[in-house]
């Protein structure tokens, strides 16, 4: 029999199953070989906190969405166009997603009455033609796997376990995604289990096999690859760029690496990833806490190191006193906040931007710090180097915003040449500064950045004595005196401040000039506002775009940018906390647009925001 | 500076005796005077902490150390202001995470003598969790934790080695939590290094100073500090010509451990316990063992002073061969290395699976 063919330029994947299922591997598998065959990509990951909730319920479903295309893309898309259910409350969870008239495969054996009980279905929803609206494909995934696994020497359970592989195969037959990566890769990952590596392959040919012959796909489809700019590629998550980042800041400022941190979710993969790099000289400390963790790396940065500490959430809060040495002593340190829906524990898997006002403000008194903020996850990258950058030159703790989605959302990097990085070499202070030619002054300023000198211990006759009671000008010695306090305080409001001088304007992108309406955004929105405006572009609205990736201090012209357009769009997933920075400082009515739903947006949605506001023009 | 990145040390030293070695030494004598800073001493005129800064100022030319490598790391709290008085370098940090600090710059910089001041409040209240794990860990660091057993700073409050019942401000009916004992607590958290002496016995307080430096790894030196405002005389027993000898039971390595009139003996039920001296055949008192790989007998010495101030053992209760944090770190840095090659950025960012386009 032959199939039929269809080209589409884009695709969006999500598999959904238990937590147990393997939905991560397989979505991860789909998006290597996707990214080997030069599609454009970007995933999105969406998984419970907890480790394994009560399997076949609700909350123990796992996801794993993909955007793929032949053209440059910028969010994981909106609603797939085809779901992989691997049980009924894979399903249930996401069919509401699911657009008409998309495909969806169904794993019919987890169709049980118990499983179907589990999540309020009260008869089998393939069964009952409630699925009316869609291309059902009802595919005994789990016998099939179990099938074409007879005669492998493993258990049923293991057998049972390789379905994730099976969908892979077929979906990967379905995509026409190359298959040599994913052999490759069971066979490492099932090195010292060969039996298993074996029937996974099995299994991963099987689903590809049934792809091919089975009457319920009649099409398959094509995707041809994207037409990228020329270089080397590879695929990266956000948090895996950050690290490359800390590392390539390390080697380019010649200073050590050294991270102090706590595990929590979902900033861990950066201490897991920077641990692996002993080579480079990085040292990775495990702390017994979050405020040990910031602490170490602020001792470490007092002896000449990189100090980098990584959190997320509470452990944000629990950082803030440490910070405020930070600001006070004048230390480089970089503070890394992926940023995940709060208060409290809040949701630890989702993804939020409500930390922007504790970045700024969580500290007592006035403690200005430099905020940095990536916009998706390669962009994790250099982000890491900015922050490195304004943290060694003005020395200065540096909050770093990266979120839940950009560290677990990945696309393909074109790797940068290494001899175009920036150079951030630092010159240590080894001579007195002092007039006498003989004295040394800790808080004596650069002229230009306002930046202190950096001596560290080891240099003789430069001993000095720094901490967090107030200093005075110049010497750093303990001073309560009122004048000098309140000239420090505006000293190191003015250095931050100054920064302003030393970063890139705002750019605006307005290709015809004629837009009156202008949408802004920060950090991981990046993606969906751009694709938003490319589909109001697309219809003929006017709209211009610019996005912030330093919100402390802003770039100098925003001022100037914001009052030159008629209206303002900020969407912002929190309750509008740059807007309300932005409003206070240039008394522009800034027109919000919040969600807070542990999500990253929908471009169509966003694309309908922008059309209102340009339509109430 | 050039060797701070990998740490060209493949020989280090391990556990007890050669905490220096990794550490510049001096080429020209030191005096005294070397180490006093151009800072006013602001405690309160009696308090104990000048006893103490004048041990360490007098105490410091004796490690032979180049200045510029000796790292004197606070917390806050009266004694914490103790950096600013000595020309060395120094960092008055945030209240408890003054251990947290040191261990990030000690573990970075194994070419640094680094010592945290910290008194029983920022130690062992709010700070304790770091104590305890700084402790378990064992990087090359000195802890001197002034203990007066009240909070100074904060004028008056009781702290967490303050006894059960003391009336202060904010327990007029008297204080109902049980004070830690801070030796048991170090010596429960597995420290390498423990030691109690006292602010006014100079030769003593610099004894274990020595010692402590000398330790590779954490050593853990509780002083006991009068508060002559808050709570004067708190350890008046073991300064009074008239008791101290009696009740002050001293720890030496290999030696018997007596006081004046008391020695310590096993007792019928296997417990270590204080009798008087005389009825003690020689060969029965307790002969202090501070290397002991097992902490059990130190904890029970620790536990003599219950009730407070019958009986003080003063001394180093333990100091034990085991390997420091910076050490083993510092090595991981070196097999990685040698294992795979030093790192290549361009190599790095190439590894993984990639494409090229165009």
């Amino acid at each position: 029999m032959t199939k039929q063919v269809q080209q589409l330029d884009r695709v969006i994947i999500r598999f959904a199953g238990d937590s147990g299922d393997g939905m991560q591997l397989t979505g991860d598998r789909f998006t290597a070989e996707t990214a080997q065959f030069g599609n454009d990509l970007s995933t999105l990951p969406n998984f419970p906190a907890e480790i394994r909730a009560p399997a076949g319920t609700l909350p123990g479903v796992s996801s794993f969405q993909l955007h793929f295309a032949d053209h440059d893309i910028l969010t994981p898309g909106d609603a797939p166009n085809v779901l992989v259910a691997m049980n009924p409350a894979a399903l249930k969870a996401n069919i509401g997603d699911l657009p008409r008239g998309a495909d969806l495969i169904v794993n019919t054996d987890e169709f049980t009455k118990r499983n179907l009980q589990k999540v309020g279905y009260a008869e089998s929803p393939v069964d009952n033609g409630s699925l009316g609206e869609w291309r059902v494909h009802a595919v005994p995934l789990t016998s099939l796997t179990v099938k074409a696994l007879e005669g492998f020497d493993i258990s049923k359970k293991d057998a049972e376990r390789a379905k994730n592989m099976f969908a892979l195969g077929l979906l990967s037959w379905l995509y026409h995604r190359p298959t040599e990566g994913t052999i490759k890769f069971l066979e490492r990952k099932f090195a010292k289990k060969p039996d298993i590596a074996k029937a996974n392959i099995a299994a991963f040919q099987a689903g590809w096999n049934f792809g091919e012959t089975t009457e319920s796909f009649s099409v398959s489809y094509e995707i041809k690859p994207a037409t990228l700019a020329p270089g080397l590629y590879r695929n990266i998550s956000g948090n895996q760029a950050l690290a490359y980042g800390l590392i390539a800041a390390s080697v380019q400022s010649k200073l050590p690496l050294f991270l102090g941190s706590y595990p929590i979710t979902p900033a861990s993969d950066i201490l897991h990833e920077l641990s692996k790099h002993k080579r480079f000289g990085i040292r990775t400390f495990q702390a017994e806490d979050e405020i040990a963790g910031v602490g170490a790396a602020l001792g470490a940065a007092f002896g000449g190191a990189l100090g980098v500490t990584t959190t997320s959430g509470p452990g944000v809060a629990l950082k803030a006193e440490t910070v405020g040495l930070a600001v006070t002593t004048e230390l480089p340190l970089i503070v890394v906040d992926v940023q995940r829906a709060g208060p409290s524990t809040g949701m630890p898997t989702k993804t939020e931007q409500t930390d922007l006002l504790m970045a700024m403000y969580g500290r007592n008194g006035e403690s200005p710090v430099p905020i940095v903020a990536p916009a998706t996850p390669s962009d994790c990258f250099d982000a890491a180097i900015e922050a490195a950058r304004i943290a060694v030159k003005y020395r200065t703790p540096v909050m770093l915003l990266s979120d839940g989605y950009l560290a677990n959302g990945s696309e393909p990097w074109r790797l940068p040449e290494v001899d175009e990085l920036p150079d951030l070499s630092v010159e240590f202070t080894v001579e007195p500064n002092g007039e006498d030619g003989e004295t040394y002054l800790p808080f004596k300023r650069d002229p230009q950045t306002l930046a202190r000198p950096w001596a560290v211990p080891g240099t003789p006759g430069l001993e000095h004595r720094i901490g967090g009671i107030e200093k005075a000008d110049g010497t750093g010695d303990i001073s309560y005196d009122p004048h000098n306090h309140d000239l420090m305080v505006r000293l190191r409001q003015g250095k931050i401040d100054g920064i302003a001088q030393d970063i890139p304007p705002l750019e605006v992108d307005d290709p015809d000039g004629d837009a009156r309406v202008l949408v802004i955004g920060w950090g991981s929105t990046y993606g969906p506002i751009a694709a938003a405006v490319r589909r109001a572009r697309a219809s003929g609205g006017k709209i211009a775009q610019a996005h912030f990736r330093h919100l402390n201090p802003l770039p100098a012209n925003t001022g100037e940018v914001l009052r030159s357009y008629d209206k303002v769009l900020l969407p912002e997933i929190n309750l509008g906390q740059l807007a309300l920075l932005l409003r206070a400082r240039f008394l522009v009515d800034i027109i919000s647009y919040n969600r807070v739903r542990g999500l990253p947006f929908k471009a169509e949605e966003l694309a309908g925001v922008i059309q209102d506001v340009i339509d109430s023009e | 500076m050039s060797d701070i990145a990998t740490n060209g040390h493949t020989a280090e030293p391990i556990g007890r005796g050669t905490g220096l070695t990794l550490i510049p030494r001096a080429t020209e004598k030191q005096t005294l005077k070397d180490f006093k800073s151009d800072q006013e001493v602001r405690w309160c005129p009696g308090c104990g902490d000048y006893a103490i800064l004048s041990a360490v100022q007098g105490f410091l030319p004796e490690l032979g150390l180049k200045r510029e490598n000796i790292v004197f790391v606070s917390g806050i709290g009266c004694s914490s202001r103790f950096p600013y008085y000595l020309n060395t370098y120094g960092f008055h940090s945030i209240h408890g995470r003054a251990p947290a600090i040191a261990t990030g710059l000690a573990a970075s910089r194994p070419d640094l003598s680094v010592w945290v001041i910290t008194g029983d409040g920022d130690a062992l209240s709010i700070g304790g969790n770091h104590l305890i794990h700084a402790l378990r860990r064992n990087v090359n660091l000195n802890i001197l934790l002034f203990n007066n057993r009240i909070y100074g700073l904060t004028k008056g409050q009781y702290s967490p080695t303050s006894e059960v019942g003391k009336i202060t401000k904010s327990t007029p009916m008297g204080s109902l939590d049980k004070p830690f004992n801070p030796i048991s607590l170090a010596l429960g958290a597995e420290a390498s290094f423990v030691a109690r002496t006292l602010d006014s016995d100079r030769k003593h307080l610099t004894s274990v100073l020595r010692e402590a430096a000398a330790h590779r790894g954490t050593s853990l030196v509780e002083i006991y500090q009068n508060c002559n405002i808050f709570n004067d005389n708190a350890f008046e027993a073991l300064k009074d010509p008239e008791v101290r000898d009696d009740i002050t039971l001293r720890l030496e390595h290999g030696q018997p451990i007596v006081s004046g009139s008391k020695a310590v003996r096993r007792g019928p039920d296997g417990r270590l316990a204080v009798v008087d001296r005389a009825g003690v055949p020689e060969d029965e008192i307790v002969v202090h063992d501070a290397h002991d790989p097992d902490p059990s007998v130190a904890f029970a010495l620790s536990r003599l002073d219950e009730p407070a101030f019958e009986h003080v053992p003063i001394g180093i209760f333990r100091s034990v061969d085991r390997p420091a944090y910076d050490t083993l770190m510092s090595r991981q840095l070196h097999e990685a290395v040698s294992d795979q090659g030093a790192g290549r950025l361009g190599d790095l960012l190439r590894g993984g699976d990639t494409w090229r386009v165009g």
